[in-house]
């Protein structure tokens, strides 16, 4: 090539480029992350925060692990996915049953059994036939009818990394006794469920049970065997058998009519043994090939890639049962669009894909761009503080509604309370804040008043979240909404509206206290406050900054013990607390739930439990012993809501907030309904790839005429330089 | 050379003990064995049986330096100290809290770092090379005054702020890459681009400013003198000569960087979602996992004296005087 084809060649390129970079025509979405052949394909994208635990159904217990094992994992009721207040329907079961009562010399009784006759509820559970596991190496035979993968020596699994790497797979119809395996594993000593405690109380001989398993368990480990593998099916658990191939029995102690709640948890969801065996075999575990990372389910779709550190996708498990879609809703699920599927099959969505973002702004700047279909749904994150006065407005009414921006972009706003709690708790332990003293008692009802939890969901909250009235969330058995269910030591009920007391009602409260002007009338010294925290950072301290002052409005001063996670944890162990700041998020839908975080047999100090204000009340906790057992109707609320005039006159929490969630998805994702019980929602939802392909290239287009200018700019810069080396160099 | 090699290695074995102790102390300073449980076992319904529990099952039931109910050696052998890091100096990392194997969770990790790592440490060396050139070139003039200036600017700004900064204009504004995130293919370019340029940008300000110093420091030296007076051009004095010379010290530099290529840039792989060992290392410290801590700590240490030894060496290949005894 002669160097002036060459300059001619160059010059081309030069111009080339600056029409591409002056004009703006670039290839459209240089910014994608996916693959561009996955343009059109039905995937739903979604990111994860932080890499789940355990994916284990025996030990997973957070909405991280729900988000993955919900849809694999099928227990035998859910949630309806629509009707509220939420109502249990069969997953994989016939029906939902209703507990057959028994007394002391087993004689059946009549449903409406008075609590204290009863000795044992039974609930036996059929489930429908022809349901499957998803493709999985731990159903292969061979054609003699062996396991093809359950004798591996650990030489040979060293060939194995992943669990595609087994080139054969199986299924096999799921059984009732899945269900009776799972529920023995939740007392496998060797994998520590968090609910061991609480099943050992209620489902008959699960103690013993867990109690014989650790002896083995303990034998095997001095015989130098791993003690990985436990054949459950060995030993039985007298309170859950199976009856016939598609039932099983489960025994309660005494009348505990949650126990369905806990029946559309993971933790009773069904485990083939094949899979128990298949990942206990010497050298899977060196293999990283465990249970807690790769689930085994009948669910809509299973995890076929599994790397927490950067991706899981879950896909259409093409063995999944028949299911549709709801065809009731409640009142304006209609119009909402969200019944125009019923009837459907599920899922919808063939693929899902979640990908790792721990940081809040890329995290929310690609949901801008499309390239996350929805926003605060599976990480409940919502809107991020940065983007928050981008995206939402608040109207003339106080409500909330998106900015025109994003209306434009045809982003859709979806905001419900969620059934959890923000509060400040009292150590009732505490000499000073403690007791169940007038004195004591009058302080608390002051500092109730004082701390205006409406000013920390505006200023730190963005106004999502509403002040609570009491322990319950809204939605939950038991909550009024309004002035019928103000808690009428702080509010007063003002037009119809809820209206915090005046801060003379505290001061006034704070002297009957024998704290005139914030001072002890004893001693005559300030009264000094002390609060724990695990907060830290930026953040924390304007917070802590506004608690300072709720406190000064009374002239009280508040000392903070700011303190890491487990110094806090432990001083809230040991009593050794003053003021501190908890939540609680429900396990399911009953006020049982929230109300035996003030049950006096559940303290923190003592029982470990997750009293963690050491609340004690007589007739608080016999009333909550009788609540809990009660079907909801008119005698149970009369009963929560005395329970709830105990707490609120006592006032061992400051009761906080619920905080509000705000879910926002595109255009294309169709059926999004918060259902803040469910953790199997994927299936329902639908999306138009078409419409998402469009506005992901209308939306992308890169900007390309900044770096032209960069580069003109740099020349410039570069040209003093250049004329200074030629004078220099004398050219 | 050998027996200096060797001797190094020797020495390098004290000093990985003594790294091994501080990690230990100050890890159990801040977490107690009853905390990494109640971390493991989840938030809620947590009991102090099941803690006792999986404490026994993981060996954080031991007493953690020295165990008064043993006889012997026992007493020094049967600690959490002795169980969890012995087994490091053959590189056997063991298995996490959660019980992943550690040694393949790294194996994976390090080609994402590196990817991230080698190109910023290799345009960055060239880049930061190329500008300290330049400003010795024109020292004295208002150019040299002015790099300098905005080099201080730059060394100034946090890395957080580039991060930020460049995520915005180029993945949000301009739309030129995507924000983040990360592919095991050689779709991965696309992701690995924004953090290296980041990379190389928010090092050059101190980079160059460090090179210049180190070719004033000669360029005022008699051989380059006589360069000039033979008649050779500034650029074949700067280099020819000048560069060649400087190389000790800026060899001993890129040489404290190696470790950093395997350990991972902990807030740029957290902020672009790259599954390196920096986040790695990170989500280790959150979950209180001790066993990835102190073996990724022993890794850095292990790195950073293979670094040290490699600079040493490649001392001799820059530099035919120096002799390694």
């Amino acid at each position: 090539m002669t160097r002036k084809r060459f300059g001619t060649m160059v010059s081309y390129v030069f111009i080339a480029f600056s029409i591409l970079v002056f004009s703006g025509q670039a290839p459209a979405a240089w910014n994608n992350p996916y693959p561009a052949s996955d343009r059109h394909a039905n995937i739903l994208y979604s990111f994860f925060r932080e890499r789940p635990k355990t994916l284990d159904p025996a030990r997973a217990y957070s909405f991280n692990e729900y988000t993955i094992i919900g849809q694999i994992y099928e227990p035998p009721f859910q949630y309806h996915y629509l009707k509220r207040p939420y109502a249990l329907v069969p997953l994989t079961a016939t029906a939902v049953p209703q507990p057959t009562y028994y007394d002391d010399n087993g004689r059946q009784l009549a449903d409406d059994a008075r609590v204290e006759d009863i000795a044992q509820s039974v609930y036996e559970i059929r489930i429908r036939p022809g349901i499957y596991y998803q493709p999985h190496p731990c159903f292969a035979r061979d054609d003699n009818g062996s396991y093809l993968y359950h004798d591996l020596t650990p030489v040979q699994l060293s060939g194995y990394r992943r669990i595609d790497d087994f080139a054969q797979t199986g299924t096999r119809e799921l059984v009732a006794a899945d269900y009776v395996y799972q529920m023995k594993r939740l007392a496998h000593p060797g994998l520590h469920s968090p609910i061991l405690s609480l099943m050992s109380e209620y489902i008959v001989g699960m103690g013993e049970y867990a109690q014989e398993l650790q002896k083995v368990h303990d034998q095997l480990a001095k015989k130098g065997e791993a003690p990985t593998y436990l054949d459950l099916t060995r030993y039985s658990l007298t309170g859950v058998e199976q009856v016939d191939r598609y039932t099983y029995r489960v025994k309660i102690r005494g009348k505990y009519p949650q126990f369905r709640y806990w029946m559309a948890m993971p933790f009773f969801a069904p485990m083939p043994p094949e899979a128990d065996r298949f990942f206990s075999q010497p050298g899977m575990a060196d293999q990283n090939l465990t249970l807690e990372w790769y689930p085994v389910g009948t669910g809509p779709y299973m995890l076929t890639v599994n790397n927490p550190n950067l991706q899981m996708v879950l896909e259409r498990n093409p063995r999944f049962h028949d299911e549709y879609y709801p065809n009731e809703g409640k009142e304006g699920d209609v119009a909402k669009g969200l019944l125009a599927d019923a009837g459907k099959r599920l899922p919808f969505v063939d693929k899902a894909i979640f990908s790792l973002e721990k940081e809040a702004i890329p995290r929310w700047n690609k949901y801008l761009q499309g390239y996350a279909d929805l926003q605060g749904y599976w990480d409940r994150t919502g809107v991020p503080a940065a983007g928050f006065d981008q995206t939402i407005q608040m109207t003339a009414g106080g409500d909330t509604e998106l900015t025109p921006e994003m209306q434009a972009k045809g982003i859709r706003l979806l905001t419900s309370v969620a059934p959890s709690t923000y509060y400040l708790g009292f150590n009732m332990l505490d000499p000073v804040v403690g007791g169940y003293s007038e004195r004591s008692r009058k302080l608390r009802q002051a500092l109730s008043i004082a701390i205006e939890y409406e000013q920390e969901i505006l200023i730190f909250r963005n106004g999502r979240g509403i002040p609570a009235q009491g322990p319950l969330a809204s939605g939950i058995f038991g909550y009024r909404a309004g002035c019928a269910g103000r808690n009428t030591y702080v509010y007063d009920c003002v037009d119809g509206r809820l209206t915090r007391k005046p801060i003379e009602v505290a001061r006034r409260l704070l002297e009957e206290a024998g704290y005139p002007n914030g001072r002890d009338s004893v001693t005559g010294k300030p009264l000094l406050l002390y609060f724990e925290t695990a907060l830290a950072g930026p953040d924390a301290k304007a917070h802590l900054d506004w608690m300072r002052k709720q406190f000064q409005k009374l002239n009280i001063q508040l000392v903070v013990r700011a303190t890491d996670y487990n110094r806090f944890q432990e001083k809230m162990l040991k009593g050794n607390a003053q003021i501190f700041r908890w939540g609680w998020g429900a396990d399911y839908p009953d006020p049982e739930n929230f109300l035996f975080l003030l049950y006096g047999p559940n303290s923190q100090v003592g029982n470990a439990g997750e009293n963690a204000a050491n609340y004690e009340n007589a007739e608080f906790d016999r009333l909550f012993v009788k609540m809990k057992d009660m079907d909801n109707g008119p005698a149970r609320a009369r009963v929560i809501d005395r329970m709830l005039e105990i707490v609120r006159r006592d006032a061992p929490w400051v009761w906080g907030l619920h905080p509000k969630e705000f879910i926002l998805h595109n255009a294309w994702v169709h059926n999004v309904e918060p259902n803040h019980m469910a953790n199997n929602a994927l299936k329902y939802l639908r999306l138009d790839p078409a419409l998402r392909a469009e506005r992901r290239e209308e939306w992308n287009k890169p900007v390309l005429w900044p770096i032209g200018l960069l580069g003109i700019v740099l020349a410039i810069t570069a040209l003093p330089a250049v004329v200074s080396y030629m004078r220099k160099e004398g050219y | 050379m050998i027996a200096y090699i060797v001797r190094r290695i020797l020495y390098a074995i004290p000093i990985l003990i003594g790294v091994n102790l501080l990690t230990f102390t100050l890890f159990f300073f801040v977490n107690s064995p009853d905390d990494i449980a109640r971390l493991q076992l989840g938030v809620k319904r947590v009991t102090p049986e099941a803690i006792e529990k999986w404490k026994v099952a993981h060996g954080y039931d031991k007493p953690l330096l020295y165990n008064n109910d043993e006889i012997g050696s026992a007493r020094l052998t049967d600690t959490i100290f002795f169980k969890h890091s012995v087994r490091l100096f053959l590189f056997d990392f063991g298995r996490a809290d959660d019980g992943r194997d550690i040694s393949y969770d790294i194996s994976k990790r390090v080609w994402p770092s590196l990817a991230i790592a080698l190109p910023t440490l290799l345009m960055g060396v060239l880049v930061n090379i190329t500008f300290a050139m330049l400003l010795a070139f024109f020292r004295g003039m208002y150019l040299d005054t002015w790099g300098v200036v905005l080099c201080v600017i730059m060394m100034s700004i946090s890395t957080l702020f580039y991060i930020i900064g460049g995520q915005y204009v180029t993945g949000k504004l301009l739309r030129l890459v995507p924000i983040s995130g990360y592919d095991t293919s050689w779709q991965a370019i696309k992701f690995v681009i924004l953090p290296v340029i980041i990379g190389v940008v928010s090092g050059v300000g101190a980079g160059t400013r460090l090179y210049r110093t180190f070719f004033l420091e000669e360029i005022n030296k008699d051989y380059v003198r006589t360069g000039r007076a033979k008649g050779l051009s500034e650029l074949r004095v700067l280099f020819r000569h000048v560069l060649k010379n400087a190389m000790i010290p800026i060899l001993t530099q890129v040489g404290a960087l190696i470790p950093l290529l395997f350990i991972g840039s902990l807030i740029m792989e957290s902020f672009f979602g790259i599954p390196g060992l920096g986040s790695y290392t990170i989500d280790a410290i959150r979950h209180q996992d001790f066993s990835i801590v102190r073996a990724m700590v022993f890794l850095g240490a292990v790195l950073y004296i293979a670094g040290y030894l490699l600079t040493d060496i490649s001392y001799t290949l820059v530099d035919p005087r120096v002799r390694l005894n």
